[in-house]
């Protein structure tokens, strides 16, 4: 029983860590400001969760988890909000989204 | 293996100061360091277990708040060109 929990913590840690990394290598190549917001939305929801989880199944019930629970819920609240006026700052100033070229030859 | 997590989120954390330092537009470098606090704060979580010290939790939570706090403030001065109220 407790192995299990052992795997299953450690499964979720992993998982969060690839969010993690794989939204900061988002950040990096993504063409544009618009586009560049998924990556920051997925390491602070599914990388801060994910880790977060793995972190409180590590931990057993008692004081670490409520306090973990309160940052997974700050988190989660805090961040779409802080995404969203980054989001309309850059709009309301003119920023404008990024299209694709259309080719010139049919297609 | 809270340290593969530990270096996980550093190479993360290299990725976004890396968009800070070359992020075209403000916007982007302001988007960054959002990231990057929240990072901190998985960082210090993850750092507590790593050495057995359930006490970091309250360094995590305090900077949560203190990163979302600078986010909304530093807009704040990008669109009025000012904090708070002057006479």
């Amino acid at each position: 029983m407790s192995l299990i929990a052992d795997v299953l913590g450690w499964l979720l840690l992993l998982g969060g860590s690839f969010f993690v990394v794989s939204g900061g290598i988002g950040l990096v190549r993504m063409p544009d400001f618009f586009t560049r917001m998924h990556p920051s939305g997925v390491i602070d929801t599914l990388g801060a969760s994910l880790i977060v989880a793995g972190l409180i199944v590590q931990a057993g019930p008692g004081q670490v988890t409520i306090k973990l629970l309160l940052i997974l819920a700050f988190l989660f609240f805090t961040s779409p909000t802080a995404t969203h006026a980054v989001a309309h700052a850059a709009l309301a100033s003119g920023l404008v989204p990024w299209t694709r070229k259309k080719r010139k030859d049919g297609d | 293996m809270f340290a593969a997590a530990a270096a996980a989120i550093v190479v993360g954390m290299a990725f976004a100061l890396a968009r800070a330092i070359l992020g075209p537009t403000i916007y982007d470098r302001i988007l960054a360091i959002n990231a990057h606090g929240t990072k901190t704060v998985l960082l210090i979580a993850v750092v507590g277990f790593l050495t057995g010290r359930p006490d970091f939790l309250d360094l995590a939570l305090v900077y949560a708040l203190i990163n979302f706090i600078a986010t909304i403030a530093a807009l704040k001065f990008i669109k009025y060109g000012r904090l708070g109220d002057e006479a």
